[in-house]
């Protein structure tokens, strides 16, 4: 028999064979069909129901005044900075206290490695709301932190911690920095020492090493943890409402409020719309400025 | 710099001074020392475990022993840190960055060491060229084979012209029949760059294939330091007897008259060892001799035979000699020799070992 011949699928048994394969991939769809089911049942179709309320204005009929009151009233645009501020600082601060966290971890040995980041992951053990109450009793006026200092003198007067910014920030690096060290630390233990001996080898300082190679190679974990936690924050509700004391307005708190005391279902949805657009777009900058798909490849 | 004989350009000899490493209370390694001339291609043979990764990282400077010393030429390098020690170095898994181009990684520690990028070009063709990878500097390092890749990490290592270039089991990771190949390549790019090369690995026959010299490491101690033909040939160990080669230890006893094989006196060409020490007879199976019927004129072992293997160059017998001792015999799988016809299991038959094939090592075996 020939290869022509072959590919025909004229060959002993090909025809059972080829139904065989068919089965093998039915089976796979099956099984993954639950979790499709669900997806579109609990995600897709409210996400589409809620996003089409914001094209109708309270009389029911077409309109795009829901969009372009938020365009137009300082309130909204005020809210819009507030909340990528909020989120940005948050994410310097998640770098800044994850990455040198990330890299001593990584450092050690798997045994001692694992049982400190199940203190990483400890918070997610305990609800937001109760970690966010517990951030106030700390940071208040009369709370630990100002008691402390008080009474060592180092302050003459109580700190302003929580209830405007600089409170809603401490409580959100402090929810969302798991998220930016789970990606990062899976993305440097996989860092093979033998890449940093051999730039060592080669003729790197050690600081050039790290820079030039290790750096670089921890990138996709830390991309990963970046979009992960801008994304989280630009949605963060519970916290900046806690925190900030009522000072604080950021998007999803808008949106709240919006139904809450105004029942404007359109007006809020099209606030969702825009916060779905943006989590979508920061996403998509991050992939076309740094290529993200291009550093998974091996 | 002085310009001695062993000592030129393009190598530095390395000296080892009483070099030990402990990990808790197991030795890595146990007082080593060892001169390597200039040029020389050196191997670090052992079992896993043995600590010749260990050496080889010490004298890379990633691993700091507990106490000795290393040179390289007149210079003292211990307390040195890896970066300025200018060695070459090639890593089992590659170890090539995966984000940057082929040309990008060979260039890497030129651009380190601040070469301009007109200078930088030219190197980089010349060692891909070398590496017979002429025109692959664009590829991606995901593009390329394993073979390739070896070659990459290669022309990476050479591309700076050091002086010293160290090779932790660079070959482990291919097939057989590429592995074969890029030892026979690796030795020929050895002469063109005269560089001194110091290679780890575990597989004897490698270290054979390759080497100059060939030094053996057990348990943390240097063995025996040897060319591979007298290495093979004159053992001074048990465990060196027993590692190189395809050996069976056969225990000798000690009698009046000498040393006797299995009750008969064993005939050989060198003088036999005075003393009451316990010794071996090392049978390599390609140096014995079946026959169906006893030789007076070789040292005789009578046995059944167990199993033959056909493995295509050869086959391979296995002889039972009884009390629970195997040999195994390697007959060359040629048609033209009637002697070599494979026998049939549970044939009585004769091995015969030529005096001058006698070689014995002091030791019993356990």
């Amino acid at each position: 028999m020939n290869i022509a011949s072959n590919n025909q699928l004229e060959g002993l048994n090909s025809k059972e064979l080829a139904k065989a394969r068919r089965k093998e991939g039915r089976l796979f769809f099956n099984l993954s069909l639950p979790s499709l089911i669900t997806i579109l049942i609990v995600v897709f179709i409210p996400v589409f129901w809620l996003s089409s309320l914001s094209f109708f204005d309270r009389a029911g009929d077409f309109s795009w005044e829901n969009y372009e009151r938020i365009f137009q009233s300082q309130l909204y645009i005020k809210t819009f900075i507030v909340t990528l501020k909020i989120s940005f600082i948050t994410l310097f601060f998640c770098i800044l206290l994850g990455y040198p966290l990330c890299y001593w971890l990584s450092q050690l040995p798997n045994r001692l490695a694992s049982i400190l980041m199940i203190f990483v992951l400890l918070p997610f053990w305990t609800s937001i709301l109760v970690r966010t109450y517990a951030w106030l009793v700390i940071l208040q006026r009369n709370g630990i932190i100002n008691d402390t200092l008080l009474s060592i003198g180092w302050i003459g007067e109580p700190l302003q911690l929580a209830h405007n910014l600089t409170g809603s920030i401490i409580g959100m690096v402090h929810i969302l920095l798991p998220f930016f060290i789970l990606p990062l630390f899976a993305s440097m233990r996989s860092i093979d020492n033998n890449f940093i001996r051999a730039a060592i080898s080669l003729g790197s300082t050690p600081r050039g090493a790290f820079w030039r190679v290790f750096f670089k190679m921890s990138l996709p974990g830390f991309f990963a943890g970046t979009v992960l936690v801008f994304v989280l924050a630009l949605g963060t509700y519970v916290t900046p409402a806690l925190l900030g004391g009522g000072k604080i307005q950021m998007l999803a708190q808008r949106i709240d409020s919006t139904i809450m005391l105004y029942s404007n279902w359109g007006a809020a949805s099209a606030l969702g719309v825009v916060l779905l657009i943006l989590a979508f777009a920061v996403i998509w900058i991050f992939n076309r400025a740094f290529g993200i798909d291009k550093l998974f490849m091996r | 710099m002085s310009n001695t004989d062993n000592e030129n350009h393009k190598s530095l000899p390395i000296g080892i001074k009483g070099l030990s490493k402990s990990y808790g209370d197991v030795y890595a390694l146990e007082n080593v020392s060892l001169d390597i001339k200039a040029g020389e291609f050196i191997t670090l043979l052992g079992p896993s475990g043995s600590g010749k990764t260990t050496l080889l990282m010490t004298i890379a400077g990633f691993c700091s022993p507990d106490q000795g010393s290393i040179y390289f030429g007149q210079q003292e390098m211990t307390m040195t840190p890896p970066h300025m020690r200018g060695l070459g170095m090639v890593f089992q898994n590659y170890a090539l960055f995966p984000f940057m181009s082929v040309a990008e990684n060979v260039g890497y520690p030129l651009r380190v060491r601040g070469m301009t990028e007109a200078d930088q070009k030219s190197k980089i063709e010349a060692a891909l060229e070398m590496v017979q990878l002429g025109g692959y500097g664009e590829r991606r390092i995901h593009q390329l084979s394993g073979g390739q890749k070896q070659r990459v990490a290669l022309a990476r290592a050479m591309v700076f012209e050091p002086k010293i270039i160290l090779m932790d089991e660079p070959l482990s990771a291919l097939d057989k029949k590429l592995r074969e190949h890029m030892q026979i390549e690796l030795k020929a790019l050895h002469q063109k760059l005269e560089a001194t090369i110091v290679y780890v690995t575990h597989d004897q026959r490698e270290a054979l294939t390759m080497s100059d010299r060939i030094a053996v490491i057990n348990n943390g101690r240097l063995v025996q330091v040897d060319a591979p033909k007298a290495l093979y040939d004159n053992p001074n160990d048990l465990f060196v007897a027993d590692f190189i080669g395809e050996s069976v230890l056969l225990q000798l006893e000690n009698s009046i008259k000498g040393l006797t094989l299995r009750g008969k006196p064993l005939k050989m060409t060198n003088p036999q060892p005075k003393g009451e020490n316990p010794h071996c007879l090392v049978i390599r199976p390609e140096l014995l001799v079946m026959s169906d019927s006893k030789n007076d004129s070789l040292n005789d072992l009578s046995g059944i035979v167990s199993a033959s293997v056909y493995q295509g160059e050869s086959v391979l017998v296995m002889v039972d000699l009884g009390d629970n001792i195997k040999i195994n015999v390697r007959l060359p799988a040629n048609k033209s020799q009637s002697s070599n016809i494979i026998p049939d299991v549970g044939k009585p038959i004769h091995l015969g070992l030529h005096a001058e094939d006698v070689i014995i090592v002091k030791g019993r075996v356990e």
